[in-house]
């Protein structure tokens, strides 16, 4: 699928010339930038991850976006509905970042609506307290952290530099998440029970956000040698996994893994294996939220064509009058 | 490795500030102002000023972040957010003034939580459901160009907390107001079905606005907002047809009880709980 076939595109020199330029810039861990050739596969491959990165972030509103409206405190209700505004931001600067390599954002999301495109499978699942918010920020931004922080030395420099400013804002949503649980394994007994269920159902789901394990993924070889992608799925399992059991110790809450235990030979903590049909089942679309998911963005996208509509109608006739005015 | 710093950092040593979260609670507007309700004013009626006024923003805010995930574009979805936002903040600065001038010493979620409807004094416009982006948009237009030219002559009141959060609130509103106005020209000139809606939801909204007129007298304000927006628009002024009754005696209607539940559910099913 990833193919090193190269495009004709691009300007000055001839292609085995601008290959070589290419693959000097990467081998110097250098930027390529918009303007600058590249082989077709590379982009196709970079328009494919960061649509899917916008994807994930559109639709990651979803789960947590449907508490803020019941947020138990006011405080809460801040930091949440602050949150997912910062979502619904990161898929705009993403889709900016696709656009440069000449992707369309009103394209992508018609590929997303119509399943063309993919999203993290994490999103699939539902939230079923308020406890799910701050597990969430906990493992999911605490996972997509672990993902994307390498990515800010991602080859692609718009790709890179949206990441460094996405990673800033994801570190608050997890320090977020973190605290609400803190502050709710300090509360009732009651509340304590709600925290350590999330954990139950959000951690074998967070493991998997990392991807399907090393030999099973077709497509990480050649993105780790494009610097598109800089540590493999296992690595960075194993990196978050690694992080988190001294998190969840001090929080007080159980990692439900009977075979987590901490292997003093590898300097790492063994762990259970994920369930990976339930993966590739979510992924295929049959996971407990996808219908639904899809069905929210289709209908948002649907409902609000008249507006858009509007407003490139309104744009177009001001063009006209501006026009008609400078004649006149 | 320094790709984990922040991670790493998660679990360590934020013991003193176990109430922190980013961007809720660094800017103080109120900081260095005196909390003492100065001579001559009367605290019980200064009370039920803030609390009216956050009744206002916290049911607006609350239908604005209705909107989170089904806006028309994401510009929109932020900006939505971004209001609600704004809102939902002026409310938890006037909820937290009224605690402490009307003697209970009630804290921002006290008001919020565990009152019922018909204790809520919002006006009714703020209640009623979201409906198109059309409604959506001129019931922000309304509500902003009101609230603004309240919150401008409240910027003089003699309590200088509610002065300064008045003050914080206008630089807001002003922005509100825009955005709307904005979005009631774009739809009102760009097509025949974005102009037929929001003619409607000029229509649907305008017995509400004697309501408003009532709690504070904007009308010079409102109307000439509205002539300036709708001209601009092409859409005709709304033909002014007052409802009996008001939010600001708690006369309802019946969209406020399940917004309400909605709201207070949690924090209700958990009464002893901290969030």
């Amino acid at each position: 699928m990833d193919t090193t076939h190269s495009s004709p595109a691009g300007s000055g020199g001839t292609e085995p010339v601008l290959q070589e330029h290419f693959d000097a810039t990467i081998a110097r861990d250098r930027r390529i930038e918009p303007r600058d050739w590249m082989p077709e596969g590379y982009r196709k491959t970079l328009v494919r991850q960061i649509a899917q990165h916008a994807h994930s972030e559109i639709i990651g509103m979803q789960p947590e976006g449907e508490w803020i409206t019941r947020a138990p405190s006011l405080r809460r209700k801040a930091i949440l509905f602050a949150k997912v505004q910062d979502e619904a931001g990161h898929g705009l600067y993403l889709y900016s970042a696709a656009e440069t390599l000449g992707a369309d954002r009103a394209d992508l999301t018609e590929r997303l609506i119509e399943g063309r495109q993919k999203y993290s499978s994490i999103f699939n699942y539902p939230t079923l307290s308020f406890a799910d918010v701050g597990v969430i920020g906990w493992f999911v931004d605490g996972a997509a952290i672990c993902n994307q922080v390498p990515l800010c030395r991602s080859s692609y420099g718009p790709y890179a530099r949206a990441m460094v400013r996405i990673c800033k804002e994801e570190s608050f949503h997890q320090r977020q998440g973190y605290e609400l649980l803190m502050t709710m394994m300090r509360g009732t007994e009651e509340q304590r029970e709600m925290v350590q269920d999330a954990v139950d159902r959000w951690w074998w789901p967070s493991l998997m956000m990392f991807g399907p394990p090393d030999d099973a993924s077709p497509n990480s070889a050649q993105s780790m040698a494009w610097k598109i992608k800089r540590h493999s799925n296992d690595e960075l399992r194993q990196r978050f996994v690694d992080m988190t059991v001294p998190q969840a110790e001090k929080l007080g809450v159980t990692l439900p893994d009977p075979e987590l235990r901490w292997n003093e030979e590898r300097g790492h903590h063994d762990f259970g294996t994920p369930d990976w049909d339930e993966l590739m089942r979510v992924i295929k679309g049959d996971g407990p939220c996808n219908a639904q998911r899809m069905e929210r963005r289709r209908t948002a996208h649907e409902e609000g064509a008249w507006v858009r509509e509007a407003a490139t109608a309104h744009a177009a006739k001001q063009a006209v009058r501006a026009e008609k005015g400078a004649v006149a | 490795m320094s790709d984990d710093h922040v991670y790493m950092t998660l679990a360590e040593g934020h013991e003193d500030d176990t109430r922190w979260a980013y961007g809720t609670g660094f800017e103080d507007p109120l900081h260095g102002v005196d909390t003492a309700v100065p001579d001559g004013v009367d605290a019980g009626e200064l009370a039920d000023l803030c609390v009216t006024l956050a009744d206002d923003a916290l049911v607006s805010a609350q239908r604005l972040a209705e909107w989170t995930t089904r806006a028309p574009e994401l510009e929109e979805e932020v900006a939505l957010a971004n209001i609600g936002l704004d809102l939902l903040g002026q409310a938890r600065l006037l909820y937290s003034r009224a605690g402490q001038v009307d003697g209970t010493g009630r804290g921002e979620d006290a008001y919020a939580y565990f009152r019922d409807a018909g204790e809520f004094r919002n006006v009714r416009l703020a209640e009623v459901p979201n409906g198109d982006f059309a409604f959506s948009i001129v019931r922000l237009l309304v509500f902003a160009s009101w609230r603004l030219a309240h919150f401008e002559r409240l910027t003089a009141h003699r309590d200088p907390v509610l002065a300064a959060i008045a003050a914080k609130g206008v630089k807001e509103l002003a922005y509100h107001r825009q955005y709307a106005a904005e979005w009631v020209v774009r739809l009102g000139d760009g097509t025949e079905e974005s102009h037929r809606r929001t003619r409607k939801a000029l229509e649907q909204v305008a017995p509400y606005l004697g309501e408003l007129f009532t709690a504070f007298d904007a009308r010079d304000e409102v109307v000439a907002v509205l002539r300036q927006v709708t001209e601009a628009a092409g859409l005709p002024m709304p033909v002014y047809r007052p409802l009996p009754g008001s939010g600001r005696t708690g006369e309802h209607t019946e969209h406020l009880a399940p917004l309400l539940a909605e709201l207070q559910g949690v924090a209700r099913a958990h009464p002893e709980a901290t969030w």
